[in-house]
């Protein structure tokens, strides 16, 4: 019984192997090559909402620009006439980050294709490109806050004006007023350093 | 302490980003970017009411486009792959723009609003042949629309609607070429005709509705074809014997096949030569061309044929216009001095123009090479006329009414090469930038660009602000600038044109077709091959204008004769020209220069002489000195072998040439053929300038750069990987990158990456090479970093030894020692595929390095090479960090804000040139394809001066806040002495 249960199991899963690769790999030509059929969903990842003029834009290429195809209105792109091996689709569209894929056309097994992405090897059951980020080309502005202002060259200047204007008064008031004295005298015993005194030449 | 704080606090701040980015509001403050499709090859007009305003062109750049007949703006493009070249272009349903492309095995239809792809088939073929597309004028709209196919030996009906392929016929017969394949209007049958062999003529009727094959007549002409066919009718055509001196009428008409032979000296009494075809569609006539001219010749019957009108170079032809009904009109384009004659014929009255104008024409635009009509309906009913005109220099223009309405420079889209060239200095009372009205004008615009800053701007401010941004004047002067943002771009296109582009916002100053690289007797198939400074005045000369050398050669093959051109830099006039008495193999410009600034070169020829140019006593002299330190090498892909050469003095030419020079080969590299290929060759920058030879590293240890002028980078993969992606296995490609020194021909560092392959982009800067390639085993890009450090100067660490004085500090570093060098080297992934890769560059060489990567999506990325550094580990110590050691990931990060050109694209990025400014921490940056791209980037930010968008209004209001703050407590220590006196 369970023997009859672990066969009919593997068979399932044998039949599942045979139907999911049919969704990607369409019945060649008459050529000595594969079709290799996909689709990019744009619309699902944008923030923006979906705009027509995406897909128009956007371009599937194969193993580095050898080929170059172009989506149809409804997301979908195929390669013809793809010789069996291991190949590489990368997706260019403005605003997006995708995955490059790897593809696996079987020699033995005609018409039996694999993909993964190459970043993170995970396994695509259908060829079905999203992207994995939106990109932001640009640096957005920080809303205007006081911390911002602050935070500039100008803001710390000021601010450390502040500081020695309130706070070193307070120092002051803290030290007690005799050492404080004692200090001013040993100040003007020594004199202020001025530059003449300094300079050897100059001295008589 | 407080001061060190605030400095802390103010590194950190200007560190805390280490990327050049930038804020939405500064797009095209330092940057400009132009977009072009390149030189048109076929162009048709949507006569929908909808596209009525609009062209579809295809050009010899793949790129498909639609543009505005107003303006000759780009409503969509769409750049194909590099080898999708388009074959014909058509318009189906009225609302689908067909395009063959890939040798007629790719079918697509694009919408022409917008330019969405709407279906793509795929065509297969068994045999290479030449590709035919017919789309059947249809009348009534209801019925459905096929689109007949021919290629690779196949005749395809597709649905127009949605590309479902009908049905396809094979023609296997041996050797037959179809050359038309049509369909009558209104009519069931296609026909489609061609020759089997040379000299038999084959007629096939075809079902539309199954593509069985109804009818097939064969006869055969003894003297021969020789394959060129135009069709006049239904069931005739007229084709060129053998001798292409001979005119074949053939009609076909119910399946009987007549011959009629025509010489063509009987129509035309000058005749000699060939003639040839023209491939444009007429009904009624044809088009003969001939070494004189263009002829035009009605097809009264099989054996009436009738020259109508002659014209003599240069000269163009259009394609038949349809206009109301059975009325045909075709333009003529004729080419006279600095003017163009554009004249229509209607096909009822060949004798007469309808239309005749003449238009003044920039004579740096060369001839007329393509002519496409359309029809516009004027005011008072009749028919107007516009022409789209193709030039020499591949610009596009658009003539209507006797002017030029618009005109696109899309040579751009196909530079080959550039240079720049410094602005003139600014003379007392030039050009003085206006001074800003007054100070409050002034104040209120940093007040705006201040409320920029802080985002309290209302979008009308921001657009003041923009405005007022890109209104400055001061980027766009003709003059050399402080900061050396501003020069002169120097490009070299494709087809002979050498444009001067501004670098504040990309305008053309001056442009010149070649007149040394045209079309002439001696020189057949001229094309321009690169350009070298010539003469850059800084000290001596210095009245005399910089110039510019462009080389070319007067055909395809290495061994035809060279062409030397000298450009003025200011004005755009040929100084001379020279028609060299050798080939041109390589060009060799020498870090040497003669007593008026002009630079050395060195041309190498197919006999392995040296030839030097300037041709004066004075560069010999100077060359003679610096003869024995001179080497050069050759790279020879197809053998593989490099090869080290001297120079030495006499050459074995009949005539005596002191400016002729022998060479000795010294040594030569030879890859196994069976092993490896050579795949990609890289040097350093001649113009690179390297600051400190020193590193010192976090434990006070340093470490000294290997830095040679002579480093040539190789990389070979092995033969059966010299292919793309996808055709071998891992275990079968390898990929192996030397490091060779130019002068001995020594291999300093040897290093194989096991199931890697090309294709593989490399520079190499000071110390190092980046390389990049494809890593079979992973399935991911891989970029690879080498630096290499002289081993030699290590112990000279030692302070006693320093003291003594024995160190190898002062000793010179020759090229001839052996030296040993350390290596360290490290690999990453890095996403994207790469177009093209280059390094920054700045004038002393301190400001840190960025690679500039072009990616697969036509962007430019800036990369900092700290990334790339080979010494990064895991777990960085803490002295490590400090040095600026990013801890170790597997792969590069792309960082959006880190692309240079932020949200545009580069279409066909090919190249990316770096310029350095004068301001040690900018460097400029053009990256060339289809479009162009221009922009200036801070690898590490602008540390040495203040950005544009600096606030002066807040530093003044700092500054009145801080006197203020100084008066206030002035005052209030005032008030308490007083009261402490009081006390």
């Amino acid at each position: 019984m369970r023997r009859l249960a672990e066969i009919i199991v593997s068979l399932l899963l044998l039949l599942l192997s045979c139907l999911l690769p049919s969704a990607i790999a369409g019945p060649s030509g008459p050529g000595d090559g594969y079709t290799v059929a996909g689709r990019v969903k744009l619309e699902g990842a944008t923030s923006k909402g979906f705009t027509p003029m995406k897909t128009s834009n956007t371009k599937v290429i194969l193993n580095g620009g050898q080929r170059v195809t172009f989506l149809r209105a409804d997301g979908y792109f195929s390669f013809h006439n793809v010789p069996a091996g291991t190949h590489l689709i990368e997706v260019s569209a403005m605003d997006y980050f995708f995955s490059p894929v790897r593809i696996d056309i079987s020699s033995r097994n005609p018409g039996k294709i694999q993909a993964a992405l190459t970043e993170n090897k995970r396994l695509l059951h259908e060829l079905v490109l999203e992207p994995s980020r939106e990109e932001q080309y640009y640096e957005i502005r920080e809303p205007f806050s006081l911390m911002s202002l602050l935070k500039s060259p100008m803001g710390l200047m000021v601010g450390f004006m502040v500081i020695v204007m309130f706070l070193m008064p307070k120092l002051m008031e803290n030290m007690d007023p005799e050492e404080m004295r004692r200090a001013q005298e040993e100040m003007r015993a020594q004199g202020v350093p001025s530059l003449s005194s300094l300079l050897p030449g100059r001295s008589n | 302490m407080a001061v060190r704080v605030c400095l802390g606090f103010l590194i950190l701040l200007l560190h805390s980003n280490f990327s050049t980015a930038l804020y939405e509001d500064q797009v095209g403050l330092a940057d400009w970017h132009q977009k072009y499709i390149g030189k048109v090859k076929q162009a048709v007009f949507p006569t929908q009411r909808t596209g009525k305003k609009r062209v579809v062109v295809s050009t010899e750049e793949n790129v498909i486009a639609s543009l505005d007949l107003r303006t000759g703006d780009i409503f969509w493009r769409h750049v194909l792959g590099k080898d999708d070249h388009v074959d014909q272009i058509d318009i189906a349903l009225g609302k689908y723009f067909i395009t063959l492309s890939s040798e007629g095995s790719i079918l697509r239809a694009w919408n022409l609003p917008d330019g969405q792809m709407m279906w793509e088939s795929a065509l297969y073929g068994s045999t290479p042949s030449k590709s035919l597309l017919f789309v059947p004028a249809n009348t009534n709209l209801g019925k459905e629309n096929r689109i007949l196919v021919f290629s690779g030996g196949w005749l395809h009906a597709v649905s127009s609607i949605d590309g479902e392929i009908i049905w396809k016929k094979e023609f296997a017969i041996d050797r037959l070429e179809i050359k038309q394949v049509f369909q009558p209007l209104e009519s069931d049958i296609i026909y489609a005709v061609g020759f089997v062999g040379s000299s038999q003529f084959s007629v096939y009727q075809l079902s539309s509705k199954s593509g069985e094959v109804l009818k097939h007549n064969t006869a055969s002409f003894p003297s021969g074809f020789c394959g060129e066919v135009s069709l006049v009718s239904s069931d005739m055509l007229v084709a060129l014997d053998a001798t292409r001196s001979a005119l074949i009428s053939i009609s076909f008409q119910s399946g009987i096949i007549n011959f009629h032979q025509t010489y063509i000296s009987d129509l035309l009494q000058d005749f000699s030569g060939m003639a040839a075809l023209l491939p444009v569609k007429f009904t009624g006539m044809f088009a003969v061309k001939t070494v004189s001219g263009i002829c035009l010749v009605r097809v009264k019957g099989v054996s009436e044929l009738e020259v109508i009108e002659k014209f003599n170079h240069p000269a163009s032809v259009s394609d038949v216009l349809t206009i109301s009904g059975e009325q045909q009109a075709f333009a003529i384009v004729q080419h006279a001095e600095t003017k163009i004659d554009f004249k229509v014929k209607l096909d009822k009255d060949l004798r007469n123009d309808v239309l005749k104008e003449t238009v003044e024409m920039d004579p740096q635009r060369g001839h007329v090479q393509k002519v496409f009509i359309n029809n516009y309906i004027r005011t008072d009913k009749s028919h107007g006329f516009r022409a789209l005109i193709v030039m020499e220099d591949h610009s596009l223009l658009l003539v209507q009414q006797g002017e030029i309405v618009w005109s696109r420079e899309d040579g751009l889209a196909s530079i080959i090469d550039s240079t720049t060239s410094e602005l003139p200095v600014e003379k007392e009372g030039v050009s003085v930038a206006k001074v800003e009205h007054n100070l409050f004008e002034w104040l209120k615009g940093h007040v705006l660009k201040l409320k920029g800053t802080l985002m309290l701007a209302s979008p009308d401010e921001i657009a003041a602000i923009q405005a007022m941004r890109l209104k400055s004047s001061e980027r766009n002067k003709m003059t050399r600038d402080h900061n050396g943002f501003r020069k002169l771009i120097i490009v070299l296109t494709r087809a002979g044109k050498l444009l001067a582009l501004h670098t504040g916002d990309g305008r053309v100053i001056w442009s010149l077709l070649l007149p040394s690289l045209h079309r002439s007797e001696a020189c057949g198939h001229p094309s321009a091959l690169n350009i070298y400074q010539w003469q850059v005045p800084h000290h001596h000369a210095m009245h005399e204008n910089p110039s510019v050398l462009v080389v070319g050669r007067c055909g395809p093959s290495h061994d035809a004769l060279g062409v030397f051109s000298v450009v003025d830099s200011y004005t755009g006039k040929e100084r001379n020209s020279l028609k060299l008495a050798h080939s041109i193999i390589q060009v060799i410009p020498l870090p040497l220069t003669d007593s008026t600034e002009k630079r050395l070169h060195l041309i190498i020829d197919a006999n392995l002489q040296a030839h030097l140019y300037p041709r004066t006593r004075d560069s010999v002299n100077i060359f003679l000195h610096e003869m024995s330190n001179i080497y050069w090498h050759s790279i020879n892909v197809g053998k593989g072998v490099i090869r080290g050469y001297s120079l030495r003095s006499g050459c074995n030419l009949d005539v005596v040439d002191e400016y002729c020079f022998n060479t000795k080969e010294l040594w030569r590299i030879v890859f196994p053929s069976e092993s490896e290929k050579i795949a990609t060759t890289a040097t350093r920058k001649m113009n690179e300038v390297v600051h400190t030879q020193a590193k010192v590293l976090a434990d006070q240890d340093v470490m000294y750069k290997y830095i040679s002028r002579n480093i040539l980078f190789v990389a070979t993969v092995a033969p059966k990987a010299a292919g793309e992606i996808g055709s071998v296995t891992p275990e079968e490609a390898w990929l192996v990158a030397y490091l060779i020194d130019t002068v001995t021909g020594r291999i300093l560092h040897r290093v194989t990456h096991q199931g890697a392959q090309g294709p593989i982009r490399a520079v190499v800067s000071e110390n190092w090479v980046v390389y990049h390639y494809f890593n079979l085993r992973a399935h991911r890009y891989e970029m690879s970093v080498i630096e290499i450090y002289d081993q030699s100067r290590a112990d000279n660490k030692d302070v006693r030894k320093l003291v003594l004085g024995k160190h190898n500090l002062t000793s010179p570093v020759s090229s001839y020692s052996r030296p040993e060098v350390m290596v360290k080297s490290q690999s990453y992934f890095f996403t994207h595929s790469v177009k093209a890769m280059a390094v920054t560059a700045t004038a002393k060489g301190i400001t840190s390095l960025q690679l500039l990567i072009g990616t697969i999506g036509d962007q430019v990325l800036a990369l900092d090479k700290r990334f790339l550094d080979p010494r990064r580990t895991a777990t960085p110590t803490q002295a490590e960090k400090e040095e600026g050691i990013i801890p170790l990931t597997d792969s590069l990060p792309i960082i959006p804000q880190a692309y240079v050109t932020h949200a545009l694209q580069v279409e066909g990025l090919r190249g990316i040139i770096t310029i350095p400014a004068k301001l040690e921490s900018t460097t400029l940056v053009f990256s060339y394809g289809v479009d162009i791209f221009f922009t200036r980037i801070a690898p590490s930010r602008t540390y040495d001066s203040l950005t544009e968008d600096f606030s002066y209004a807040l530093l003044l209001i700092t500054i009145v806040a801080l006197v203020a703050a100084i008066f206030v407590t002035w005052i209030l220590s005032e008030k308490k002495e007083l009261r402490e006196k009081w006390r």
